[in-house]
C-alpha cells in the first residue's frame, strides 16, 4: 500500500510519469479552468494534443489578440481566471495589446506561451521571440519554465498570482521539450511566495481615521473605481452610502459598482462625466476613494483636483496610493472588508445643503443632447438601447466617442455589466470582449456597443462568434470617422481632419458574410425597430447605425483644464 | 536627494531586468546599482542608488515592493549606515612621479594591485566622496581608465537593532 505523498514531492517511483503537456492540462483543470481561448502553432502542439481529449471548452479566435481580449473579458464578466493560449515568436507578440489592456485594468488572465526548444533559445530560432522581455512591464509577472518538475508549482502559482491582490496578468513560457518531458506529477502544495505579500484586512486605525473624517465631513463625496468591482464590494458600498448619507460618483471602470438609479449616484466623472459628479468632486470637503487610482482621465488638472478636500484613499495596491495625489488617510486593503468595517462605525448625518447643492447641478446640467435633430443621433440609439433592454443587458465596448456615450447614456446598475478598455483604451477590445462574456454568460444578454474604427480592428472574430453560435449583438454606432480623434482635432487643431476618416465596408452585408446577420438603420424613426430586431436575433448581429457624423461628446474637460471646467455643458443649444 | 535602498530578491533570471526595466518605465534614475548573492545562495542583494525627493522614492519602494521576485525592500535615508563603493583605477605614472603618486596611494589607504611600464592600477575603496576624491586627486598626472561597482550599504548594528 502506498503512502499518502507529502506536499510537493514527487509519488514513489513506482508512478507513472506524464509528459508535461498532460501535467499542464491536470493543472488547469485542478485549478477549476471550464474555458480556454487560444490559437495553435508550432510548439505548443504537444500542449493541444492533451486539449482535445481534456474536459475543458475551448474556443478559436481568429487572431490571437482576439483570444486574449476574450479571455479578459471571460474574467471581467464572472471574475474567475481567464486563460488564453498562444504558440512562440507571433503568437505571443499578437497577446502583448491584450496583455497590456488586462493590466491596466487589473483583469486576473494566465497566459500561456510556447516557446521554442530550450537549447535553442537564444539563437533566433523560427518563431523564437523573447516574450518574458517582451511582456515583462505588461504582466503582473512572468516567468519561463526550463525545468519540467516546477511546471505545475509554476502555474498554481500564476493563478494564484493573477486572481490576488490588485489581480493582473500573469504569463507562463513554456519550451516546447518542456511540454514532451516525462514528469512524476505532484500534489498541490502551499503557495509559498516571498516576495509576495498580500494586505486584505484595513488597519483598524486607518478605518477609524476615515470614519471620523465621514462623520466630520459636511460635503463629502465617494469616487469608486474599478477595484470596487473587482472586490465585489458593491453592496458593502451601498451599506456605508445610504448609511452615511453620502453621494456616489464612479469611474468609467467602476461603471455598475453602484446603481445608477438610486438618487445619490452622481454617475461617471472625469473627462466626459457628468458635470455635477465633477462638480461635487471639486467643491466636497472629503473625498473618499476607493479602488480607483486618480488617473488623468479622471481628475484633471491634479493641482485643482477636490483641492479643498481631505482624501481617504482605500486601495489594495499600496502603489497606487499618494501616486498621483497626496492621500491624507491611506487605507490599504480589501475593499469589501474595509467598506464593510467602515459601515459598521459611520453615522447618519443629513447633510441638506450639500444635498441640495448636488440637485441645483442635477437639474441645471444633466447629461444631455439634441432630441429634436432629424439625423439619428448616438446617445438616442443608447437610451433606447436601455430602455428596450431595461438596463439589464452586459455591454461591451470599444475605445473612443460610442464608449463615452455608452458610459453616459446606458444606465448601470449591477457589477460586471460594463466591460470596456479603461486603462489602455484598446480600439478593437469590443467584439472579442463581447465574445468572452457570452461564453462566461450564455444566457446573458451581451451588446457590444461600438465604433466604426474599434469594430475594423478585430471585426474578423465575428468569424467566431458564428462557429461557436454566440447570440452576441453588435450595436455599431458608425460616423465614418476615428470619432474621437476627429472630435480633438475640430476642437484642438483647427478642423483639420488628418487622416482620421475611413472608407468602410457594408457592414451588414458583411456580417452576412460571415453568416451573422446585419441590418443597417440610417433613419431616426427606424432605430427603435432597429434594436427591437437585434435584440430578436438568435445569431450573432450586427447592427449599424449611420448616426450624425459630427455629433461630439459633451461635457469634456481639455486636457490641462481643471474637472470644473467642462466645456459644452450646453452644446446641442448652440447647434 | 540620494537614498541607498536595498533590496533582498530571489536569485532568479529576469530580476535584474525587471528592476531595470521598472526604473525605466517609471522614469527613475539609477545613480548606482550593485547586485551579489547573499549568504542564501537562493537570494541576492541589490542596492540601488536613487536621486529623488521623498515622493518619488515613496513611490521606487512601492513598486520595487510589487515585483513578485523582490521579497524585501529596505530605504536606509535617516539611518546610520556603513557605505562604500570599491574602485579600480588606473593612472599614468611617469617615473619623476611615481613617488608622489604612491604617497598618494597610502594617503586614501588605497593599494596597488598591478603596476605596468607607464601605468599603476589602483585598488580603492570607501564612501563615495572618498571615491570621488582619488579620482581628483589623480586626474592631474592623467586617468586612463576608472571602474567602479556601484554602492553597497549595510546598516550599523546598533541603528538596525532598534529597528
Amino acid at each position: 500500500m502506498s503512502t499518502q505523498p507529502t506536499d510537493g514531492e514527487p509519488h514513489d517511483p513506482q508512478t507513472v510519469h506524464k509528459p508535461g503537456s498532460q501535467i499542464i492540462v491536470d493543472t488547469l483543470i485542478e485549478q477549476g479552468v471550464e474555458v480556454i481561448f487560444g490559437y495553435l502553432g508550432g510548439v505548443v502542439l504537444p500542449l493541444f494534443d492533451k486539449l482535445y481529449d481534456a474536459p475543458i471548452r475551448f474556443i478559436i479566435p481568429r487572431h490571437e489578440q482576439g483570444g486574449c481580449h476574450m479571455a479578459d473579458a471571460y474574467a471581467r464578466a464572472t471574475g474567475k481566471v481567464g486563460v488564453v493560449i498562444a504558440t512562440s515568436g507571433p503568437g505571443a507578440t499578437n497577446l502583448t495589446t491584450g496583455l497590456a489592456t488586462a493590466m491596466m485594468d487589473s483583469t486576473p488572465l494566465v497566459a500561456l506561451t510556447g516557446q521554442v526548444r530550450t537549447e535553442l533559445i537564444g539563437n533566433d530560432a523560427f518563431q523564437e521571440a523573447d516574450t518574458t522581455g517582451i511582456t515583462r512591464p505588461i504582466t503582473k509577472h512572468n516567468v519561463i519554465v526550463k525545468d519540467p518538475d516546477k511546471l505545475a508549482r509554476t502555474i498554481r502559482e500564476a493563478f494564484y498570482i493573477a486572481s490576488s491582490g490588485r489581480p493582473g496578468p500573469v504569463l507562463i513560457d513554456i519550451p516546447v521539450d518542456m511540454q514532451i518531458a516525462q514528469i512524476a506529477p505532484t500534489e498541490p502544495e502551499a503557495i509559498n511566495l516571498p516576495g509576495y505579500k498580500l494586505r486584505k484586512q484595513g488597519h483598524a486605525r486607518q478605518i477609524t481615521m476615515a470614519a471620523n473624517a465621514i462623520n466630520e465631513s459636511q460635503k463629502p463625496v465617494i469616487y469608486a473605481g474599478g477595484g470596487v468591482v473587482i472586490s465585489g464590494a458593491s453592496q458593502e458600498l451601498r451599506q456605508l452610502a445610504t448609511k452615511a448619507n453620502l453621494p456616489v460618483t464612479t469611474t468609467l471602470m467602476g461603471l455598475g459598482a453602484y446603481d445608477q438609479n438610486r438618487p445619490e449616484s452622481l454617475d461617471m466623472l472625469g473627462m466626459h462625466g457628468a458635470a455635477y459628479a465633477n462638480y461635487a468632486i471639486q467643491n466636497c470637503d472629503l473625498l473618499i476613494s476607493i479602488g480607483a487610482r486618480f488617473e488623468d482621465r479622471v481628475t484633471g488638472k491634479l493641482k485643482t483636483f477636490a483641492s479643498g478636500a481631505k482624501i481617504v484613499h482605500i486601495d489594495i495596491d499600496p502603489a497606487s496610493i499618494s501616486k498621483n495625489v497626496r492621500v491624507d488617510i491611506p487605507v490599504v486593503g480589501d475593499a469589501r472588508l474595509i467598506l464593510a468595517e467602515l459601515a459598521k462605525v459611520v453615522e447618519h448625518r443629513p447633510r441638506k445643503a450639500w444635498f441640495e447643492e448636488i440637485a441645483a447641478w442635477k437639474e441645471k446640467h444633466p447629461l444631455r443632447y439634441d432630441t429634436e435633430a432629424d439625423v439619428v443621433k448616438p446617445q438616442y440609439v443608447i437610451e433606447e438601447l436601455c430602455r428596450q433592454t431595461k438596463g439589464a443587458a452586459t455591454i461591451v465596448t470599444g475605445v473612443g466617442q460610442h464608449q463615452m456615450w455608452a458610459a453616459q447614456f446606458y444606465r448601470y446598475s449591477q457589477p460586471r455589466q460594463f466591460i470596456t478598455s479603461g486603462g489602455l483604451g484598446t480600439m478593437g477590445f469590443g467584439l472579442p470582449a463581447a465574445i468572452g462574456a457570452q461564453i462566461a454568460k450564455p444566457d446573458a444578454l451581451v451588446v457590444d456597443i461600438d465604433g466604426d474604427s474599434s469594430f475594423n480592428m478585430t471585426l474578423t472574430e465575428l468569424s467566431t462568434a458564428v462557429q461557436y453560435e454566440l447570440p452576441i449583438k453588435v450595436c455599431l454606432l458608425n460616423n465614418g470617422y476615428m470619432g474621437m480623434v476627429r472630435q480633438w482635432q475640430e476642437l484642438f487643431y483647427g478642423e483639420r481632419y488628418s487622416y482620421s476618416s475611413l472608407k468602410n465596408p457594408d457592414f451588414a452585408n458583411l456580417a452576412k458574410a460571415f453568416g451573422a446577420a446585419g441590418y443597417t438603420v440610417d433613419k431616426k424613426e427606424d432605430v427603435a425597430a432597429g434594436i427591437e430586431k437585434m435584440l430578436a436575433e438568435k445569431k450573432p448581429c450586427v447592427v449599424d447605425f449611420k448616426i450624425d457624423r459630427t455629433e461630439n461628446v459633451w461635457p469634456m474637460v481639455a486636457a490641462g483644464k481643471g474637472l470644473h471646467e467642462m466645456d459644452g455643458l450646453d452644446a446641442f443649444e448652440m447647434v | 536627494m540620494k537614498h541607498i535602498i536595498s533590496a533582498l530578491v530571489q536569485n532568479e533570471p529576469g530580476v535584474l531586468a525587471h528592476v531595470a526595466g521598472m526604473f525605466a518605465a517609471r522614469a527613475f534614475n539609477i545613480d548606482s546599482l550593485a547586485v551579489g548573492r547573499t549568504d542564501d545562495p537562493t537570494i541576492s542583494r541589490m542596492t540601488i542608488v536613487v536621486v529623488g525627493d521623498d515622493r518619488v522614492l515613496e513611490q521606487v519602494r512601492k513598486q520595487l515592493a510589487k515585483i513578485i521576485t523582490i521579497v524585501k525592500v529596505q530605504d536606509f535615508v535617516g539611518q546610520d549606515v556603513v557605505a562604500r563603493d570599491l574602485m579600480l583605477l588606473s593612472v599614468f605614472t611617469p617615473p619623476e612621479k611615481r613617488p608622489e603618486i604612491l604617497a598618494l596611494i597610502e594617503m586614501f589607504n588605497a593599494k596597488v594591485v598591478d603596476i605596468g611600464p607607464k601605468f599603476v592600477m589602483v585598488e580603492v575603496s570607501g564612501p563615495e566622496n572618498k571615491i570621488e576624491a582619488f579620482i581628483d586627486a589623480c586626474r592631474p598626472y592623467g586617468v586612463k581608465n576608472v571602474v567602479r561597482t556601484g554602492t553597497v550599504a549595510m546598516a550599523r548594528y546598533a541603528r538596525s537593532q532598534s529597528n
